[in-house]
């Protein structure tokens, strides 16, 4: 395998580094900005862990209302797309210009198609009457609350439908931001040939975000679809 | 003098990554086990696939300590954050 003989001085390419950080400016600016998400994030989950776990009432049973084979799927096309991401850049850290264009081209694509997955998934939730608000009045899942209260967590709907569609709408939206930042990329600099084995600047820093993307994704999906 | 090391085998990452979200399902909908110790395993199983991304892919395992507190930093910020509020009732 070509990348099988590269070493760590990938990790330190021949650019101007920040003193102190010791890596270039983009990378270090991507990694502050990496670390601000985190608290983002953060903030969101521990917001939902507070309000599930402090609540009396039962709270919906995750396979009553979500479709859980259908979110391990797009867990899986997200994880697709992170080793795609990290081929890419592999790829050009040799000078492989080819495999830039191949790999890149499949994150973008394993990227929308995550995105167009959760949109179909929010047309269905919100069809069965799953809503940020809770469970729409009249619809086929407020009957389901009626019959089993528990299973469903008729009481704390509320809550389920605003978190679930806070922390899976951000980092959707997240994934969405990413694709446009690639597609934009492989437009402009890409597939014009402007990356080369001496500079991979933007592969590398977009590539960071992307693998926070599928990162946050790991940890939401646990919490959120199977907890 | 700069040492050497050979990058990841990223394909493996991706089957271990395979492996382990095929074992989170498992676990949480077919393992006849206790809640508390479901969430347990889900949650190292969780935190392992965040760590392998990390390690290998954004290639933290490979990059200076400085870099890495940078990542880190916020992390202990955000566990105090939250057992502060879970544990406010205790007050």
């Amino acid at each position: 395998m070509t990348h099988a003989t590269a070493t760590v001085d990938l990790m330190r390419p021949p650019f101007p580094a920040e003193p102190g950080a010791g890596v270039y400016s983009n990378k270090l600016g991507m990694w502050v900005f990496l670390a601000s998400d985190v608290m983002f994030f953060t903030a969101l989950i521990g917001t939902y862990i507070i309000l599930r776990f402090g609540v009396s009432e039962p709270w919906a049973k995750p396979n009553a209302v979500l479709n859980v084979p259908l979110t391990a799927f797009n867990t899986f096309l997200l994880i697709c797309s992170s080793v795609s991401m990290v081929k890419a850049f592999a790829a050009i850290s040799q000078g492989d210009q080819r495999g830039l264009r191949l790999w890149l081209l499949l994150t973008i694509l394993a990227g929308a198609s995550f995105v167009s997955v959760q949109v179909v998934e929010y047309i269905k939730l919100v069809g069965h009457g799953f809503t940020p608000a809770g469970y729409r009045e009249g619809s086929l899942l407020a009957e389901h609350a009626v019959s089993d209260a528990v299973k469903y967590g008729a009481a704390t709907s509320g809550l389920y439908g605003s978190t679930f569609f806070t922390m899976t709408g951000f980092h959707g939206f997240h994934v969405t931001c990413g694709v446009i930042s690639m597609t934009y990329l492989y437009l402009t600099k890409v597939l014009p040939g402007k990356y080369s084995r001496q500079d991979y600047r933007g592969i590398e820093t977009i590539g960071l975000y992307w693998h926070f993307v599928d990162l946050v994704w790991i940890i939401l999906f646990t919490i959120v679809y199977l907890i | 003098m700069e040492t050497t090391h050979k990058l990841p085998n990223y394909m493996l990452i991706w089957l271990y990554l395979f492996i382990l979200t095929g074992a989170e399902v498992l676990f949480a909908f077919e393992m006849p086990i206790s809640q508390v110790v479901k969430i347990l395993c889900l949650l190292f199983l969780a935190i392992v696939k965040a760590l392998l991304v990390a390690l290998f892919f954004m290639h933290l395992k490979f990059e200076r300590w400085r870099l890495r507190v940078v990542f880190m930093i916020p992390l202990p910020l955000a566990a105090i954050l939250v057992l502060a509020v879970i544990t406010e009732k205790l007050w």
